[in-house]
Parts: structure tokens; sequence; C-alpha cells
């Protein structure tokens, strides 16, 4: 990084890779959505034709694969909701990068919850 | 030491960076705004559809298409899945157009980017309302016994 950096409020901080990280997760979440519409409407075409490809999202390489995605989807909401409070609030943009701890936080503590679940459910073997 | 300074918008802006003519179109802050909104709603909508699909009872190993049927029986699950997809690729759509806009620097390139972005955009929200609004618990090879 340039020495003109040093003493920026933003750049290279964690305002900047909150930034980076939501752009990231978002372009990740959309790819998703588009997929999952697509093999969704299979419900409309041949019942069984959707359960053979929803069984492809219930082998262990894909529960994996699913647990990022949520790791992803939990990021963005929770960094959403600092970025509306940063437009919004009158003192977010004072506490932006208390607030990224805080999405840090609730995201380690959410996604903990998550991935002990659906694991156990993915890999628990029914 | 007494360079001039003008003041701001003073229009005394170098011709190599003037932009083109001033929009008064409100689109960009309406787009702005509606990431919020749509933020929100899709925070409690992508939530809930996690909890009823991946959370509860045996997870994933209970989705199948009787699954689905069972969730569009109730008109609740149906403007549920309507809203979302309708949200989340509208959001989803204006966040890749903000970022084609970022990155693709040649006028052609964000043209073409943003063209196959629309269509598919477009193209995704067709379809999966339809399969939404049309479902039919009776489609081929379906298990329910009923059919």
């Amino acid at each position: 990084m340039s020495k003109t950096s040093s003493g920026t409020l933003y750049r290279g901080r964690e305002g900047m890779w909150s930034w980076v990280g939501h752009r990231v997760t978002g372009v990740v979440i959309f790819l998703f959505l588009l997929v999952h519409v697509l093999d969704t409407a299979l419900v409309r075409v041949d019942a069984s034709a959707y359960d053979a490809v929803i069984a492809t999202y219930k082998n262990p390489l894909m529960a994996l694969g699913e647990t990022a995605l949520v790791a992803a989807i939990l990021f963005h909401a929770f960094n959403g909701l600092r970025l509306i409070l940063v437009d919004f609030w009158k003192q977010g943009t004072k506490y932006q990068r208390q607030l990224l701890w805080g999405v840090i936080g609730v995201w380690v503590v959410v996604f903990a919850g998550f991935a002990i679940r659906h694991l156990s459910l993915a890999f628990g073997g029914h | 030491m007494s360079a001039e300074i003008a003041a701001p918008r003073s229009q005394r802006i170098d011709p190599k960076y003037v932009r083109g003519p001033k929009s008064r179109s409100s689109f960009e802050m309406l787009a702005w705004l509606f990431m919020r909104l749509s933020g929100v709603v899709l925070v409690v909508l992508i939530f809930g559809h996690l909890i009823a699909n991946l959370l509860t009872g045996t997870g994933i190993n209970a989705l199948s298409f009787g699954f689905v049927a069972g969730k569009w029986a109730s008109p609740i699950w149906q403007f549920w899945d309507l809203a979302l997809l309708w949200l989340a690729m509208l959001h989803g759509t204006n966040g890749v157009r903000t970022i084609i806009n970022d990155y693709a620097e040649k006028h052609a390139t964000r043209a073409w980017l943003k063209g196959v972005l629309y269509v598919s955009t477009i193209f995704i929200i067709v379809l999966g309302s339809l399969v939404i609004f049309t479902f039919d618990p009776c489609v081929v090879n379906s298990p329910l016994p009923q059919c």
C-alpha cells in the first residue's frame, strides 16, 4: 500500500475490507440465486427430476458448500444492517468500526449455530 | 502562499473531468434506497427460508418434491417465496449493476454486461414467478397419493 494512504480513515481498514467482503459475498449469493431458481423450476417439469437434483445437494461435499454459502449470506445480512445504520443513524459513521466488530461477533455466533446444526443433519446419515 | 482557492462548485472544473449533462432523474437515489429497504425485508425472508428448509425437522434430508408441494399448499409460503424471488433478484441485479459500472471502463463493455445481466434477471424472475403461480402438485412423476 502506498504511503499516501496512511492516516486516511477508510482505505485499507475496517471500512474498506467490509466493503470488499460485502461485494464478494453479494456476487456469490447472486450466482447461487440464479442456479437455485433454475433447480427449483424443475418442480414444474418433473417431480423425480427435481428430487434427483435435490439429492445432489445432500451429499457431504455439497453440505460444506451450503455451509459456506450461508456464511456468505450471514455476513452480507449483518453487514448490510450495519451499512443501513452507517447511512441512517446519526452516530453511524462515528461507530462504523465498532459496528463491524459487532457484525463479526454476531456472525461467529449465528454461523457456528447454523454450521453445527446443518452439518450434523447432513452428515448424520438419515 | 497566496494562491487563490476557489469556492467549491464554482464551475472551475477542468473540462476533462466534466461528466456530461447533469441528470435530473432520481433513479440512482431510488436504487440506493431500494437496496436498504429490500435488504431489511430480505434478512427476514431469507432467515425464515433457511430456518424452515434447513434447520427444522430433519433439515436438508426432508427436502423433496413433496416438501415443496406441502409448502406451496399454503398461500403464505407462496407469497413468501414470490416476494423472496422478486426482492432478491432485484437487489442482486442492482448490486451487480453497480459492480459493472465500477469496473467495466469501456462504454461498450458496460452496455454488453448490463444487457446480459438484465436479460438474465427478467428470465429468472418470469420463470420463477410462473413456477410459483402455475405449480401443479400432480406434475409428471408426482409421488403424491392424490394424483
